[in-house]
């Protein structure tokens, strides 16, 4: 029982680091450019093969080292030509736009990379079990959670230390007084974007080793990212942190007890969030309105 | 009249007088009938979104939950309560239309972006339930084994299972029924405030209008008219499917009103005529015809935002 029980919590720790990591990419984008990127799932997907196409030639560790900054270079090119037209006008669109190509990107990989999964190899000693009791304590699950910590913590030295992310901080409460201090909004929204995509893509070089790869594994992500949102309190990153461990550990713990209800119950904590406590657990007065 | 209402009524003339014919001219066309039903039922769906998105100017991106809740009901209904056409739509109407108002009042009180991220969470939970009940619901392979009955009118029997034009005038009818119905909310003092709302939220609450009690009313009446849909869309298959209460198919039905025109009545059902031809014609032509509809929905955005009538008026303008 304690092992089963531990099996689903490391589980769900290991998912929910995923969701955080997704999670907190959406979030920066969507508290600076008031843009939910449909598409994030996307470049989940995208950082996972072009991980998986480069490692035959720089091996797993220049792949996840490469991969993440070459999708967010892909993402900067997508906010330049797509999103920075849509700025100011009805959130709608961005969210349309952003919708439409997730369709392209699950339909362009699966034509580039074929629908049959891929697996992404990694090094032999990190699929190791740790010891036989606890078979499922893999070195790779233990590596996924310390790369997840590391790149948290890097981001929050980021927003907290960092001239970029004090303006990325500043804007988010009021971009309008950020530009008229002579910064440059459009800058900093392209910046800004690309560091949500990095994350992106990080995920999907981790993902890639842990689950293989799919051109739909993305969309999977997409939902219970939007949830630790709006759970965590959207505008509040270390909510959207807690959000995010929160539904993974919740859903891994209901698997033990409850298999079929393990995603539910994200669903049923996001009602109860929103009826008890509407502007999240973290989340300022007024962040949703 | 003035030209404005001559104008209006020969548009109004045309369109209705293009529907009642539809099974006659979109044949020769190289259409189907089948088709010009699924233009009729989607459209009637994407109206009913845009009763909300463009007339309440309040962003709902988890509509389809509605939809597929209606498709249940009807089908739930004939399946295992009564072998009755106008009850299952009954039936689908309000359990579309219940489950939004419940919903609803979680969710009025958000705007913009994070009223459409509420609206997809909570429209994907309808979305779960169906794919995992399968008992009930089917689970993934949908829900089978109805199908649509005759309609009895006591003297004689009108049977729309067998004759394809039959059912389509009974869904122009029921189509007509709820168009009829929707416009009058809308011109009626309180589709106005609905409007208020959308041009200035501010000056409507100063001037006494509460707002969030009309946002919920318009969104728990749009979910009706979206049950009334789903219901009939299920209809149309006779088979209810859980992708029927994705986001994404809440996707395809904004993207309905949008390429049509959000901001007139009519926009959504030309919008939806072109979505589900265009559709029908990749999806035979390409397997790669998501790239296309992505593609389309790229487009749209970036150079129809007003849509096509928005599009045409602005040019006659």
């Amino acid at each position: 029982m304690t092992q089963l029980l531990l099996f689903n919590v490391t589980n769900g720790l290991i998912i929910g680091a995923f969701y955080v990591l997704m999670a907190l990419g959406l979030s920066l984008i969507l508290n600076l450019s008031n843009v939910i990127n449909f598409a994030h799932g996307g470049f989940l997907v995208i950082g996972g093969y072009i991980a998986y196409t480069i490692t035959p030639y720089i091996g797993f560790w220049g792949a996840l080292l490469l991969a993440p900054p070459l999708t967010a270079a892909i993402g900067l090119a997508v906010e330049r030509v797509l999103i920075r037209p849509l700025y100011g006008r009805d959130p709608l669109y961005s969210l349309l736009l952003t919708f439409g190509l997730a369709f392209m990107i699950e339909d362009g990989t699966r034509f580039i990379w074929g629908p049959q999964g891929k697996p992404v190899t990694i090094p032999a000693f990190l699929s190791q079990p740790l010891s036989n009791e606890f078979f499922f304590i893999t070195g790779y699950r233990l590596f996924m959670v310390a790369v997840v910590m590391i790149a948290v913590a890097l981001l929050f030295l980021l927003l907290r230390y960092t001239r970029l992310g004090i303006r990325i901080r500043a804007g988010t409460l009021d971009l309008e007084t950020v530009g008229a201090l002579g910064i440059n909004v459009q800058m900093l929204r392209s910046l800004n974007f690309a560091v949500g995509i990095f994350l992106a893509g990080l995920s999907g070089v981790l993902a890639a080793g842990q689950l293989g790869l799919e051109p739909t594994m993305g969309t999977g992500l997409l939902m219970p990212s939007f949830i630790a949102i709006i759970v965590g309190g959207i505008g509040s990153l270390p909510g959207t942190l807690a959000g995010g461990l929160l539904i993974g550990v919740a859903s891994g713990l209901t698997a033990v007890f409850l298999p079929a209800a393990s995603e539910a119950v994200i669903y049923v904590m996001m009602a109860v969030v929103l009826l008890l406590r509407p502007r999240g657990l973290f989340g300022e007065e007024g962040m949703m309105s | 009249m003035s030209s404005e209402q001559i104008r209006k009524t020969i548009a109004l003339a045309a369109i209705w007088t293009a529907l009642l014919l539809a099974p006659y001219w979109m044949v020769p066309l190289g259409g189907y009938t089948a088709l010009a039903t699924r233009v009729l039922v989607l459209g009637l769906a994407a109206m009913s979104l845009n009763f909300l998105l463009g007339f309440t100017g309040v962003l709902s991106f988890g509509h389809a939950a509605y939809f597929g809740l209606g498709a249940y009901g009807a089908g739930l209904t004939l399946k295992y309560l009564a072998p009755s056409t106008p009850l299952s739509l009954i039936a689908g109407m309000l359990l579309g239309g219940v489950c939004g108002a419940i919903l609803g009042t979680l969710i009025v009180r958000r705007r913009g972006v994070y009223f459409a991220m509420v609206t997809i969470a909570f429209g994907q939970v309808f979305y779960y339930i169906a794919f995992q009940w399968s008992s009930l619901t089917g689970g993934d392979d949908g829900l089978r084994g109805f199908s649509r009955q005759p309609i009895d009118l006591g003297l004689f029997k009108i049977d729309i299972l067998s004759s394809a034009n039959n059912f389509y005038f009974f869904v122009l009818f029921c189509f007509a029924l709820a168009v009829g119905v929707m416009g009058f909310i809308l011109r009626s003092p309180f589709g106005r405030t609905m409007i208020a709302i959308r041009e200035n939220e501010r000056r409507s609450r100063f001037l006494g209008i509460p707002v969030e009690r009309h946002i919920w009313i318009a969104f728990t009446l749009s979910c009706f008219f979206m049950g009334f849909a789903g219901a009939l869309y299920a209809l149309v298959n006779n088979f209810a499917d859980p992708r029927g209460l994705h986001y994404s198919q809440s996707g395809d039905f904004v993207m309905m009103a949008v390429m049509g025109g959000m901001r007139s009545f009519w926009g959504p059902l030309l919008g939806a005529a072109v979505f589900v031809v265009l559709q029908d014609y990749l999806s035979s032509i390409t397997v790669n015809w998501m790239s296309f509809v992505g593609l389309l929905f790229v487009l749209v955005v970036l150079f129809f935002p007003r849509g096509l009538l928005g599009f045409l008026q602005r040019s006659k303008a």
